[in-house]
Order: C-alpha cells, then sequence, then structure tokens
C-alpha cells in the first residue's frame, strides 16, 4: 500500500455513524468496511422520476453511494465476476442529491472528481453527508480487490450492467480522498483556488490570438472576427 | 496464409493485456514523475496508481474499470495474406472484443447515442471502430487494441498561420488547464497533438500521437521533436498535478504528429491518454505464429508517407 507522505489515514465501518463521518478532515484518505451500493442516473431516474421503489432494506443496509460502474460479468452458476471498479464523475447527478439523500439517508457520497462547492454548503452538509473522491482515476485493481461479494443487484436487465445498482460487501475498500466535510469545504475547490492563482502567469509573453473563437468565450453575441 | 481464428486469438489476447498490463515505457514514466513531485496530495495518488498498477497484474484484473471505447489499429503487410478477407478480419475483431468483455472482465461501455440501449458486449453500431494501414515489403500483421477513455481531455481548435508557435502553446494550456481542473482528464497523461489537415485528419493525427507512440519516442523532424519537449516542460510547469491538485505532473510526455493542411489555417487537436494508458500489440507472423508487445510502432515512416513520391505508374513501366 503506498505510503501518504503526511496524509492522515481512516478505516471506517459502513453504516457509517454520524460521529465517524463529523471526524472527518479534508485530505484523509480512507478505507471502508460494510456494504456500498451504487446508483448514478439510470438509478436516480427509475426512482425519482418515475417513481419506482426503493430496494427493500436498502436504508438499513448501506448509507454509502458509490458513481460507478463495475467491470462485471454473469457467470454461467448465476454468480458474478467483478473485475476492476472505477468511479463516474459525479457533477453531473447534482441535480438529483437533494431529493435522493432524503429518500435513502445516505451520508457518503463517493465518486470521481467532486461536486461543486455549493452542493457540499447546500445539499451535503446540511444533510450530514461528506463526499469522498476516488485517487486516480482510477484504482480499479485495488477497489475490485476490496469487493469480497455482491450482496444484490437490482435493476440489471432494465439498465445494464454499468447503470445497474450493485450491492458490494467490501473491505479494506479503497483508497479514498475525502472532499467534502460537514461544513461544506472542498477539497478540490481549495486547491484549485490555488492552481488559478497561477494561471494568468502562464499566458505571459504569449500573443493574442489571431481570431477570437467560440470556446474561449460563452458570449453568443461576441463576432468571431 | 494467416487463419482467421488466429487473427481472433491475437486480438482477444490484446484486449486482456492491454486491459490488465500497464505498459513498460507508461510505468518508468510514471515512476519518475513520482520522484518529482513535491505536492503531497498529487505524490500520494502517483504512489496510488503505482500499487494499483502492480494489483492489476497480480490480480489479472483490470487496472481501471471503464473500458473507455475499445478499438483496434490495424497495419498490414503488402505481403500478408489471411483466410477471412477484410470482412473477415473485422469480423474476428468484433468477436475478440465481445469475448474479452464477457472473460477478462470488461465493463461494456458501448452504447446507442440515442437509445441507450446497448449488448453488454463493447460491440455495436461502427463499435469498435478499425483502422486499417499498410506496409510495404512485409509478410506480417500488427492488431493494436487501444482503451482510453471517451469524455473529456480531448479537444479541437482552427488557428491560423498568424498564431504560431505561441497560438499552439495557448491551445495547450486551455485544454490542459480545462480538462486538468479535478483530474479529469486522468493526468499525468501522454499528451498527443495534431497539427494540420483537415478537421478529421487533425482529430485523428493528435489521437493516434498520443496512444499509438511511447513515452520517449521522438517525432524525426528535430525541430518538431523540440517542441514536443518544449510542451511537455509547458505542461508540467501549469502548476496542476495528478487529480487537479497543487503539482507538477501533467504530461508524461507529449508527441505531435503533423499533415499537409490548408494553406489559410493551422488547426490543431489536443488529446490525453489516461493513468490507465491501455494499449497493447500483436503481431501475427505469416506462419501464424504471435508475438506480443506493448509499443504499436504505428509511425512507420511509410504510415507519415513520408518516402514517398508522385511518379506516376506509366513513368515507373517505361523506366522498368
Amino acid at each position: 500500500m503506498a505510503e501518504p507522505k503526511g496524509l492522515r489515514q481512516v478505516r471506517l465501518k459502513l453504516p457509517a455513524s454520524p460521529q465517524d463521518i463529523a471526524a472527518l478532515q479534508l485530505g484523509s484518505v480512507v478505507y471502508l468496511d460494510g456494504v456500498v451500493y451504487t446508483a448514478r442516473e439510470g438509478v436516480y431516474e427509475r426512482v425519482l422520476v418515475r417513481g419506482e421503489p426503493l430496494p427493500e432494506g436498502l436504508c438499513e443496509i448501506s448509507n454509502a453511494n458509490f458513481h460507478c460502474s463495475p467491470a462485471a460479468a454473469l457467470e454461467p452458476d448465476g454468480s458474478y465476476a467483478i473485475g476492476g471498479v472505477t468511479a463516474t464523475a459525479s457533477f453531473r447527478f447534482s441535480k438529483y442529491m437533494a431529493e435522493w439523500l432524503d429518500r435513502t439517508g445516505t451520508k457518503i457520497v463517493i465518486g470521481k472528481a467532486g461536486m461543486p462547492r455549493e452542493d457540499y454548503q447546500k445539499v451535503l452538509s446540511p444533510r450530514g453527508a461528506v463526499y469522498l473522491t476516488t485517487v486516480g482515476y482510477g484504482t480499479g485493481a485495488l477497489l475490485g480487490r476490496g469487493v469480497k461479494r455482491v450482496r444484490e443487484v437490482h435493476w440489471l436487465e432494465e439498465l445494464g450492467i454499468a447503470q445497474a445498482m450493485w450491492m458490494f460487501e467490501v473491505e479494506n475498500f479503497g483508497p479514498f480522498i475525502v472532499d467534502s466535510d460537514l461544513a461544506g469545504n472542498s477539497l478540490f475547490a481549495q486547491q484549485g483556488d490555488l492552481v488559478n492563482e497561477r494561471i494568468a502567469r502562464l499566458y505571459d509573453g504569449l500573443k493574442p490570438p489571431a481570431l477570437h473563437r467560440y470556446g474561449e468565450t460563452d458570449d453568443r453575441k461576441r463576432e468571431v472576427m | 496464409m494467416i487463419d482467421n481464428a488466429t487473427i481472433e486469438e491475437a486480438a482477444y489476447e490484446i484486449m486482456k493485456k492491454a486491459a490488465i498490463d500497464i505498459p513498460e515505457d507508461y510505468l518508468e514514466g510514471i515512476r519518475g514523475m513520482v520522484d518529482l513531485e513535491t505536492g503531497d496530495l498529487s505524490a500520494f495518488v502517483l504512489k496510488a496508481m503505482l500499487d494499483n498498477y502492480e494489483t492489476a497484474t497480480e490480480d489479472r484484473r483490470p487496472m481501471c474499470a471503464d473500458t473507455g471505447l475499445p478499438r483496434y489499429w490495424v497495419k498490414v503487410g503488402d505481403a500478408a495474406r489471411f483466410s477471412g478477407g477484410f470482412t473477415g478480419f473485422e469480423r474476428a475483431l468484433r468477436a475478440a472484443t465481445a469475448r474479452a468483455t464477457h472473460d477478462v472482465p470488461l465493463r461494456p461501455n458501448r452504447v446507442h447515442p440515442l437509445w441507450r440501449n446497448e449488448h453488454n458486449n463493447n460491440v455495436g453500431i461502427n463499435a469498435p471502430e478499425v483502422e486499417w494501414s499498410f506496409e510495404p515489403d512485409v509478410d506480417w500483421i500488427d492488431i493494436t487494441t487501444v482503451h482510453k477513455g471517451g469524455l473529456f481531455g480531448t479537444d479541437y481548435r482552427m488557428l491560423f498561420p498568424g498564431d504560431g508557435i505561441d497560438g499552439i502553446k495557448r491551445f495547450f494550456l486551455d485544454t490542459l488547464i480545462a480538462f486538468g481542473k479535478r483530474g479529469l482528464a486522468c493526468q499525468p497523461a501522454i499528451v498527443g497533438v495534431g497539427l494540420g489537415g483537415s478537421k478529421d485528419t487533425c482529430m485523428q493525427l493528435g489521437k493516434q500521437a498520443a496512444c499509438l507512440r511511447a513515452v520517449g519516442d521522438r517525432n524525426p523532424d528535430p525541430k518538431i521533436a523540440e517542441l514536443e519537449l518544449e510542451l511537455k516542460e509547458l505542461g508540467n510547469s501549469i502548476g496542476m498535478g495528478a487529480m487537479g491538485f497543487v503539482g507538477s505532473s501533467m504530461v508524461v510526455d507529449c508527441h505531435i504528429e503533423v499533415g499537409f493542411t490548408h494553406t489559410g489555417g493551422m488547426p490543431m487537436s489536443v488529446h490525453t491518454f489516461c493513468l490507465s494508458s491501455r494499449r497493447a500489440t500483436a503481431r501475427i507472423a505469416a506462419d501464424g505464429s504471435i508475438a506480443y508487445r506493448s509499443d504499436p510502432q504505428w509511425f512507420t515512416p511509410y504510415m507519415r508517407r513520408e518516402t514517398i513520391e508522385w511518379p506516376s505508374q506509366r513513368a515507373l513501366d517505361k523506366s522498368a
């Protein structure tokens, strides 16, 4: 396992308690034990838009929603082979999160690249939830090794392997990095701010482009000339 | 005569190898970057990725679960003969893709763009892509597969001759900064730059530059080779590392490919190959034996059409 230089390491049991979640600090490295479920736009649409019921007992079994599509295959004996496990970019699911957290009691959202800082302040932290990001992206083999068993899978036929809801029993499942805390801070946003401070000087001395082009402006009234 | 079943076997094996084994050149590149990285978070990410490569090889499981868009580049020697013809060849590649998707397993990523239905095997309408090229004076076939992510890290812009090298640097920075934030480009990456051609050629050249040249390989034009190194340095001076954290690890290497273009323009494309740069190549000899490697060796002098002039057949016949 990688030695995180100066980074704190935490091992967390799922479902995570409010105390455990409150204790998470930005930039800490987290490993999980327990049950994690996957859900992304396909599942959100089924439940929140089409009104289909949640799998029975979901709220008691797990409070960690992974924005993930596993590399999985159905074996002839009816079991599932899980190869790699990698997250998908979470900010695309922003519009579903408030209602989803309310419906499921989810307290840990795991995915790729975080969500907007405003979502942490307005949606996640008021509901006692935090965001963990996968590392890399992604450590598909390390995470795949952490999945010990597929407990249940829902909407597999309707949504396909990538969009179905998978419930994974996991052990030492990680690494993840804490991106948000209950105060609504965001590690990605903080790091982005630091990077942004240095951007302007990179363009010093480069002459301006010959023509203005779409992509350099989002003002549609501007001319290309 | 190369049997069609041999082609399918080679394609199946490289699908597996690409998904599981990180190419040595890229691994060495990342190892070199860890030592230079001063950002704590970025350095942790790189070390976790090194662990991940090792785990993938040990467990024989894919290093990344996002299969990307698996595809093929094929180079056929002028003297190569194969039993199934070109359409049989393509059928073998589709069969290998479907089988490997189930057996590895790989995530079935390919869906219809509108109806979102899929066959759960990475095969469908116009998928996987198969690009063909040819090689004079040889009797082998090279098949390369690449599994590259499909959402972020690629862009195109029409620049003009007046933009010059500054314009190239500007667009290079624009793309890396835009997609480097939060690590959407899955950097540090091999960055491919396409310059010239028409828009589609430009995209194709940049993609091939990113995916089909190994770390350390330089363009044969010394001035372009110099620009490759300059862009690499520029990318690593942004102040951004893995996952967009503060750091210096953005570009493992930069490769530029060029094509003659419209006299009034200088189209440019930028492509980032990811932290799980998945590529593998099989060479099938005329006797049907297969040798595997991770360097596609795609850009031969013939491939760049550097060595071909334009004598007409009539002139050639006359001199013969």
